[in-house]
């Protein structure tokens, strides 16, 4: 039978199984959203903004490793979304963004709502297509969702003309596509697993360093088996988190700008270092030169090899899945008569526990302000440590990265790459749909939730029960930390002045609001705000404005030059 | 690479946005239409080198990416010269086209048009060799390269 390109849209995207479209509609999109409205195989989301919508598939991706579905109209509904397309691209999160584009023939004539949408999003697609023909069209969708969720995920968009979307042809959904051009190495080099595995028995002061990819490649189990199984250290990026539990006593933290003491000192003297899945930012190794002062063998594992031997020089590279390595590995290392030398393992954790024993995670807990941190640790412990963690950008995303321990994958849900402040609230609520009976909290700024917080209605029509921790300084407390810092208290512009009365902001979106002021309330806040179900609880915490983020390193400095409280 | 449509600005996007510099770039269908050879010059450290090369072959569109230099490989540009060919400038021109083995492919009473062919230092040199004066205007075509020998680069 043939359909109509916005059938074969609507199609499509059912036989990705997909569960949701979060959307906006428009002139471009129209004949898609009227197919949108015929079927009921997934549900759509109308957002407040498409950036939202973009956050909001981004979310849902990050909690569950599948790929996330956003809708958007050309022009301005296009331009909306660039923000969260080049968000989920710089942490590698697989999304299909369908956008409308303006009917073929008027394609570069500055129609009404023209914009390159193909062009514009290049440099921050995994890959994007123009579909100028129905007949390409489910090809091109199979394509797109194929693209995104395998390799180093990411999104790709796909532009689609309205005039396609009312074309007619006949409609058969590819099974399988192949790609001549796109093959990713999904299992490790066997020689080159078997010179990491030696270099790893043979290691004094071997270090466990890991990323991102641990999470987007479902590794965790392995992960854990293989730092088990050889007592080695281990600490993890901000996009690694949960990777390995927090709470196990190998794990020294999380390394890097706002890392632990010892997990970046031990980072900067050990003798091997295996990298899994992360890919040297400059907000973990601080200053490269510094970095390689003190000289050291590198194995890295990553899914792509742009990733290895871009910023550091590695001994042994590793191109694959790591998921697959490290299954490869802990068999290797299961079976090796050879065993890691105790005594000098012995004596590395003895240094490792004397940096440990500085505490840097300390802060003043008599305060009579409330401290941020003091709100995430009885965040952690009201929860039982259990929640979905969504959080925006600045001082209380390093906050909740710290004292929340994560101890699963999927669990802490952030922007890393582009550090986008308004991605916190949207991205929660694709978590929340995701996970209808799961506690998910926002950790939040006044400065951020104001990006997005037009949300609150989304939350409101489609009843989402996120609690809202915001963590109120009344500052953009990173900026004014590093004005504090760098720039002789000069705090230009980092005051957030006329701040709305968020308790009564909620109220009005037809949410539960809460202002809390003496750290005594604080935990009794928090468990009435979570014992609330089925309502979205905002809670502002007035919190100490001068709190600052330790430990920390200045950018151009050193990993062992760090600012401790 | 795939002969799509903007397969060629996802290079070119790869290269300024990174900060790669392109001394030139060439590009054309094969015998197979569904595919085109770009021929890209380049220059940077061992480093850089690799990382291009694994950003070029990171692009979906990309099917494979062969560093010629690494082996024997033949270069070859194409360069048109228009120059002045008046009075003993016109003895001269033809003198200097036969020198290099161009081939003078238009004539005025006042210009010659020489086609010249061959790796870029050689029509450098010819350019050089000229009397600056003499030259109206050029055009090259950037190079294009192919392994030797049984070095092929094939789908
Ligand atoms: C205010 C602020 C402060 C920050 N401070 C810090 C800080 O103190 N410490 C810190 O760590 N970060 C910090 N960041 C985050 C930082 O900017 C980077 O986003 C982060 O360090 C990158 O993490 P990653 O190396 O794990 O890489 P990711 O961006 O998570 O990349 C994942 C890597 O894994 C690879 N990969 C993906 N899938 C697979 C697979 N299946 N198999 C194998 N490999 C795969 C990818 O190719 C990529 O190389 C901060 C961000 C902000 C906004
Ligand atoms: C969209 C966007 N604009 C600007 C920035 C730069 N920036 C990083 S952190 C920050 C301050 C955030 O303030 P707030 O949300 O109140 O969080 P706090 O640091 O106070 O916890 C700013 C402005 C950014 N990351 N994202
Ligand atoms: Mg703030």
């Amino acid at each position: 039978m043939e359909l109509t390109g916005a059938e074969i849209v609507v199609r499509c995207l059912a036989e990705e199984g997909t569960e949701f479209v979060f959307g906006y509609p428009g002139g471009a999109v129209l004949n898609i959203y009227d197919e949108v409205f015929k079927q009921n195989k997934f549900k759509h989301v109308l957002v407040r903004h498409e950036q939202a919508a973009v956050h909001a598939a981004d979310g849902y991706a990050r909690a569950t490793g599948r790929t996330g579905v956003a809708l958007v109209t050309s022009g301005p509904g296009a331009t909306n979304a660039v923000t969260g397309i080049a968000t989920a691209y710089m942490d590698s999160i697989p999304l299909v963004v369908i956008s409308g584009q303006v009917p073929t023939a008027a394609i570069g004539m500055d129609a009404f709502q023209e914009v390159d949408m193909v062009g514009i999003t290049r440099p921050c697609v995994k890959h994007n297509f123009l579909v100028k023909d129905v007949r390409d069209l489910a090809e091109t969708i199979k394509k797109a969702f194929y693209l995104a969720s395998t390799g180093r995920p990411g999104p790709v968009v796909v532009d689609i003309p309205k005039d396609v979307t009312q074309h007619k042809t006949e409609f058969t959904y590819p099974k399988k596509v192949t790609m001549r051009s796109y093959n990713p190495v999904i299992k490790g080099h066997p020689g080159q697993i078997k010179r990491a595995v030696q270099m790893i028995l043979d290691a004094k002061r071997p270090m466990l360093y890991t990323g991102g990819g641990v999470v987007l490649s479902n590794a965790a189990e392995e992960l854990t088996q293989l730092t088990r199984q050889l007592g080695f250290p281990i600490t993890s990026t901000l996009m690694g988190l949960g990777g390995y539990p927090a709470s196990d006593p190998l794990f020294t933290g999380m390394l890097g700008m706002h890392g632990t003491y010892e997990a970046n000192m031990a980072m900067q003297h050990c003798d091997v270092l295996i990298a899994i899945g992360a890919r040297f930012d400059d907000r973990v190794i601080g200053n490269p030169e510094h970095f390689f002062q003190d000289g050291r063998r590198i194995i890295h594992i990553d899914i792509d090899p742009t990733s290895i031997a871009k910023r550091v020089k590695v001994d042994v590279p590793i191109v694959g899945n790591v998921k697959d390595v490290l299954a490869e590995m802990n068999k290797l290392i299961q079976v090796s008569k050879e065993k890691p030398d105790q005594a000098a393992l012995k004596t590395w954790w003895t240094q490792i526990e004397l940096w440990r024993s500085q505490d840097c995670m300390k802060y003043d807990r008599d305060s009579s302000l409330i401290k941020p941190q003091y709100v995430i640790e009885k965040l952690h412990q009201v929860t039982r440590g259990d929640a979905y963690v969504t959080s925006d950008v600045g001082q209380h995303q390093m906050w909740a990265a710290q004292y929340y321990k994560f101890d699963q994958p999927r669990r802490w849900i952030n922007s890393g790459g582009l550090g986008t402040m308004g991605f916190g609230l949207p991205a929660a609520m694709g978590v929340q749909f995701a996970h209808p009976e799961a506690m998910v909290a926002c950790v939040t700024g006044e400065g951020s939730i104001q990006m997005n917080i037009q949300e609150l209605s989304t939350c409101k029509q489609f009843n989402l029960p996120l609690k809202i921790i915001l963590l109120n300084n009344r500052y953009l407390g990173m900026v004014r930390q590093w004005q504090e810092f760098f720039y002789g208290n000069r705090y230009a512009e980092s005051y957030m002045d006329a701040l709305p009365d968020f308790a009564k902001l909620a109220e009005s979106y037809g949410h539960v609001g809460m202002k809390i002021e003496k750290p005594e309330d604080v935990e009794g806040a928090l468990k009435e705000a979570f014992d609330m179900k089925d309502r979205l609880v905002f809670m502002n915490f007035i919190t100490d404005q001068k709190e600052n983020v330790f430990p920390m390193i200045p950018a151009g400095k050193g990993l062992s030059e760090m600012i401790l409280v | 690479m795939e002969n799509e449509a903007g397969a060629l600005s996802r290079v070119a996007g790869l290269f300024s946005a990174r900060g790669y510099n392109i001394e030139s770039l060439t590009v054309a269908p094969t015998e197979d239409a569904t595919l085109s050879r770009m021929t890209i010059v380049t220059r940077g450290s061992d480093d850089v080198i690799e990382q291009i090369t694994k950003q070029l072959n990171k692009l979906i569109d990309v099917v494979k990416v062969v560093d010629l230099s690494e082996a024997g490989h033949i270069e070859r540009e194409l360069m048109l010269v228009k120059v002045r060919a008046e009075g003993e400038l016109r003895e001269e021109m033809k003198r200097m086209s036969d020198i290099f083995r161009g081939r003078i492919v238009d004539v005025t009473d006042k210009t010659y048009t020489i086609e010249l062919t061959g790796a870029g230092y050689k029509l450098d040199a010819f350019l050089e060799a000229l009397d600056k004066d003499a030259i109206l205007e050029t055009v090259r075509s950037g190079a294009s390269g192919i392994g030797r020998g049984d070095r092929m680069l094939k789908v």
